[in-house]
């Protein structure tokens, strides 16, 4: 094992704009950086985007990395694969992240199959920890716990990679918080050099069209979200106007979605987003497991359902047994009221 | 550009627990899974595959091969796409593969790919829905040592020796033209799966693999036994072929288990940690009282 132990993030930008996910990796290196007594290095690649490697440094890097090549100004599989598999073999990090973006599920899976070591994807949470395997009677000491949720959400697995390295996986966004910014940090930043193989361009890139995102629903600090027990657009609005008055955005759960009141991009939990407001409003959300995956760390929950029975009441801090065509009005109402 | 040769595809597909219609019998009351109450289906994207694949072969001939990796109760799927239209199903059983994670997975599917014929493309769905982890796809193409086009929308434009693909992707799309053969992990909106044709339903009903014989006979008591079952079904090309380890060139430590890096250290069935709640009542009233607590307590306002 090499002495070092470092931990390696991988730096998505695209047009000089850094995903959120690779800072907030770049924090949970570094607390586990430090214990186990390492660095976070961050792997930087594009066209001129050595300025973005003060800022990384700025978030946590101890050590940039900074493959700059024309070649690599748009993501494509192969350049990256390239560039970074020699990296990972001439400095054998001991843990590599990447943020399960599209990018970072394209790219991950790649460079863990070349390297023949493990993968988990979409996780939720790191630690480092023992493991002891009972087959070979042997502790593995100073592991990363790769934790993701599975089936469905309805079970929380543990994934190690005891004996390959570097340990890798992909984390979701949203779930870890990032450093602030701290323009006194130091770090190095390395130059590597760029060679690829004819075959790296096997695949160009003829047109891209981006739209932003209309929803932020990330860094909402009041969500109003809908179920399945809105079951009108009428009833819709209301979680609108609510959200409105609350000065927040809408969210929705996969029943919502499916039903078709609001677009994809709204939904919340396993496979949506993750969110963590200051106040979650559930309207009509029963609360099954997939859900509350993504909202459950939200500061105040209240739960808005007809059955008191239903599931979300259980991680709800304020409980109201009721029908949403009800109970929204009052509280649009009474919101009014308080604002004037 | 026209072309002027078919394309030959294979496409990767898995039988998987339904976790996306789970209902609350499948928690037992101690928190543990109760697999059998979830029906086994087709995951979702990789019929999409297969018809991306179907919809190639139709625009310029060739053949679609059908693979899948899992117990023999897997050949339900490759059943059900050669209702579809796949010329050829192949069932990668072995009690070697089992416990496989997307390395010893992604492994195994490429060495059986390597005993087929020379293929154009490699079609499979993004995720499948009891991993979520979309990892075997590109793996496969690692492995196979060809490109891959993950999140496949449209096949835009074949030529001879390329394939302009549309990506999509939350927020955008990409065109992209990529050098064969490749490998495309396809998405959900990609296209509508076509359903079983009745006609293949009634051609491809028995097909079979050779353990399911004993089953069909008791069906039909005309075949003697085994040996005539399979030599009628063989004539038709009606036997579900099924490769074992043996089978393949494989390096045996790189399967199942055995050749999975990632272990699971532990599982934790997800309990529900209640909270102490407050009850609002749903009257002007309650709502009203509520709203002025979240006030005084900077929650709003």
């Amino acid at each position: 094992m090499t002495g070092e132990r470092n931990i390696w993030v991988f730096i998505e930008q695209e047009e000089g704009h850094i995903a959120d996910v690779s800072l907030e990796l770049l924090a949970k290196g570094g607390e586990i950086a430090r214990q186990l007594g390492s660095e976070v290095w961050a792997v930087l690649c594009g066209e001129q985007v050595n300025e973005l490697a003060q800022r990384v440094i700025w978030h946590g890097a101890d050590q940039v990395l900074l493959a700059e090549d024309p070649q690599m100004a748009v993501y494509r599989t192969l350049t990256y694969f390239r560039v970074i598999t020699g990296l990972v073999k001439q400095y054998q990090p001991y843990i590599f992240l990447i943020g399960a973006t599209p990018i970072g599920r394209d790219l991950a899976p790649r460079l863990a199959s070349a390297l023949k070591v493990g993968l988990t994807a979409d996780c939720t949470d790191l630690q480092i920890g023992d493991y002891t395997s009972r087959k070979e009677n042997k502790t593995y000491k100073d592991l990363l716990y790769q934790v993701r949720p599975a089936f469905g959400g309805n079970i929380i697995a543990t994934i190690v990679n005891p004996k390959t390295r570097p340990q890798m996986a992909t984390v979701r966004e949203g779930v870890m918080r990032q450093n602030v910014p701290d323009p006194t940090r130091k770090g190095r930043i390395e130059k590597v050099k760029t060679a690829f193989e004819p075959e790296d361009f096997a695949l160009r890139v003829l047109s891209r069209e981006k739209r932003e995102p209309k929803v932020r629903l990330k860094d909402a600090p009041v969500i109003v979200a809908a179920g399945a027990g809105v079951d009108s657009l009428e009833e819709f609005e209301l979680v609108r106007e609510l959200a409105n008055a609350l000065g927040g955005e809408v969210g929705a759960s996969r029943a919502a979605v499916d039903a078709g009141y609001i677009s994809k991009e709204h939904q919340i939990g396993q496979t949506g987003s993750t969110v963590r407001p200051r106040l979650y409003i559930a309207a009509g959300i029963s609360g099954a497991i997939q859900h509350r995956a993504g909202m459950d760390q939200s500061s105040k929950i209240i739960a808005i359902n007809t059955d008191p029975n239903a599931p979300i009441f259980q991680i709800a801090h304020y409980k109201i047994v009721g029908d949403v065509a009800e109970v929204l009005p009052l509280l649009i109402k009474s919101l009014r009221e308080k604002a004037k | 550009m026209p072309f002027n040769r078919p394309f030959h595809s294979v496409v990767l597909v898995k039988q998987v627990p339904d976790t996306h219609n789970l209902t609350g019998e499948v928690m037992t009351a101690e928190g543990t899974m109760n697999r059998n109450a979830l029906p086994a289906i087709f995951n979702p994207e990789d019929l999409n595959a297969l018809e991306m694949a179907l919809s190639v072969k139709e625009l310029v001939g060739g053949s679609v091969t059908v693979l899948t990796m899992g117990p023999l109760q897997a050949a339900e799927v490759l059943r059900e796409a050669l209702f579809r239209g796949a010329d050829r199903v192949v069932l990668l059983s072995d009690r070697k593969f089992a416990g496989a994670d997307t390395q010893a997975t992604s492994y195994t599917l490429k060495c059986a790919i390597d005993k087929l014929d020379e293929f154009d493309l490699v079609f499979c769905g993004r995720q499948a829905i009891d991993g979520d982890t979309a990892q075997v796809g590109p793996q496969v193409a690692e492995k196979l040592g060809i490109p891959q086009i993950t999140y496949a929308e449209a096949v835009i434009e074949v030529q001879d020796d390329e394939i302009v693909v549309r990506r999509a992707f939350e927020l955008g799309t990409e065109l992209v033209i990529c050098r064969l053969p490749c490998l495309l992990t396809v998405v959900g909106s990609a296209n509508r799966p076509r359903p079983a044709s009745a006609r293949r339903r009634i051609e491809y009903k028995m097909a079979a693999t050779t353990n399911e014989y004993p089953k069909l006979l008791k069906k039909w008591p005309e075949f003697a036994d085994e040996q005539t079952l399979g030599e009628y079904l063989t004539g038709r090309k009606l036997n579900i072929e099924v490769w074992s380890a043996a089978d393949l060139n494989v390096d045996e430590s790189g399967l199942g288990l055995g050749g999975s890096p990632t272990q699971v250290y532990k599982v934790n069935y997800v309990v529900l940690e209640t909270i102490d709640s407050k009850e609002i009542q749903p009257t002007a009233e309650g709502i009203s009282a509520l709203i002025s607590e979240l006030v005084k307590e900077y929650i709003v306002g």
